[in-house]
């Protein structure tokens, strides 16, 4: 257990001490600095390499190791989208795989040991919380992003006027002016209800995730309170519950880009 | 929980890495994969199309086969018949010859056995008269007696 300036922690203390963001106050707001210092990191890392493998792309021959590994993301992601939407579909998988390799490499953090980048980030943290899809702002600005392109993409693909129809004419449709205007607001609130669950939808199920199954590995590092014992099997059960995570990271991250491709997709169909 | 300021902050980095992946990250991957499958494809027909000239090729080595089969069967045929024919003339002409030589052989023999029965008949008219010389213990003139002698030669 990590202690703090000697003082052993209770338990309750130690979930709450890890659960705790970094904070640091803006003008009045606050900012979680471990999210996005994390999240940024991360993505930057990521997508620096993958800038990088995409400039030594040879276009011409047989591919290298690095290539190919690029490739077969971006083939997976964009033969998902494929599926999904006929049409130019470079924008589409272009979000899809943004949001599917960052998402990714956010959640991958989860694989480091609770209280292993506490020791470094202790220096000049009081607390920090590395993984940033636990964090309900990460996969909020990433659902609400997505939604905002959702909007955009319709109203390119349909033009303003034909999603203002979409918005108060459907799902109900009238068979004549005074039927349309009486449903009109019933519609506009459905279509409203689906705008908003659908990104509620997709930010608190990828949040819950990550955050359950953090503190699911918070209550395992806490069986190590109860001596040698409790390490051994807190150490399995920390190894079981990691080897699970292999599955559950890259599967929620996979969950959020098709939905995304789904909602992407289905703003360029005409209702 | 404060949602507000760090959501903000997320948003753009997001925005900030879609823009990379969609402006740098993805053309050249795309380009590269779809530049791939069309060379693929490419040598994809090319092996379709070699595979059907093979084809052809092998039709027509098959019907020039066939062809030199058909002219080899008519040149040993016409060689066959060329050999009897050869065949056929030798043997005339060997029989002619054979012939001929018989012919010659027969003739010689003729000859020989006429000359032969002119000397039997001469050696026996000699005989003869040495036999009647001796029978009648005298001289036999035989200029006198030629005309004797003459008649005993064509009777024998």
């Amino acid at each position: 257990m990590a202690s703090e300036s000697g003082a052993t922690k209770t338990a309750t203390e130690y979930i709450q001490g890890h659960l705790t963001n970094y904070t640091v106050n803006y003008s009045g707001s606050t900012i979680h600095m471990d999210t996005v210092i994390t999240s940024w990191l991360l993505g930057a890392v990521a997508f620096g390499l993958l800038w990088l493998a995409s400039r030594a792309v040879q276009k011409e021959g047989v591919p290298g190791k690095v290539q190919a590994f690029v490739e077969l993301v971006y083939d997976f992601v964009d033969g998902q989208v494929k599926d999904m939407f006929s049409g130019d579909r470079r924008f589409i998988t272009g979000v899809c795989f943004t949001v599917f390799v960052w998402i990714l490499v956010m959640n991958m953090v989860k694989f480091v040991p609770v209280d292993f980048l506490g020791l470094f980030t202790h220096l000049f943290a009081p607390h920090w919380k590395p993984v940033a899809t636990a964090d309900l702002n990460t996969t909020l600005a990433l659902s609400l992003s997505v939604i905002l392109l959702v909007i955009v993409l319709s109203i390119k693909a349909k033009s303003f006027g034909g999603y203002m129809h979409e918005l108060f004419c459907t799902p109900f449709h009238g068979p004549n002016i005074v039927a349309i205007i009486i449903l009109a607001p019933f519609n506009f609130v459905f279509q409203m209800i689906e705008l908003i669950s659908k990104p509620l939808s997709l930010a608190l199920r990828l949040y819950g995730n990550m955050y359950a199954g953090e503190i699911i590995f918070l209550l395992i590092s806490l069986l190590s309170a109860a001596g040698i014992g409790g390490v051994f099997f807190g150490g399995l059960l920390h190894a079981g519950w990691a080897i699970f995570h292999i599955l559950v990271v890259p599967l929620q991250a996979f969950i959020f880009m098709m939905l995304t491709a789904v909602y992407l997709a289905m703003a360029h169909e005409a209702h | 929980m404060n949602i507000g300021m760090t959501l903000v902050l997320q948003a753009i980095g997001f925005f900030i890495f879609l823009y990379v992946t969609v402006k740098f990250v993805l053309p050249p991957l795309a380009e590269a994969i779809e530049s791939r499958r069309r060379t693929i494809s490419d040598g994809l027909a090319e092996a379709e199309k070699g595979k059907a000239s093979l084809a052809i090729a092998q039709k027509e080595v098959d019907k020039m086969i066939g062809e030199a089969k058909a002219k080899a069967a008519d040149i040993i045929a016409q060689g066959e018949k060329q050999r009897s024919a050869t065949i056929e003339a030798s043997k005339g002409e060997a029989k002619t010859a054979g012939e001929r030589e018989k012919a010659s052989a027969a003739a010689e023999i003729a000859q020989l056995s006429v000359k032969a029965k002119e000397e039997l008949r001469d050696r026996v008219a000699e005989l003869a008269v040495a036999g009647a010389q001796k029978i009648l213990k005298r001289e036999i003139n035989p200029q006198v007696h030629s005309d004797l002698l003459g008649q005993l030669k064509a009777e024998l």
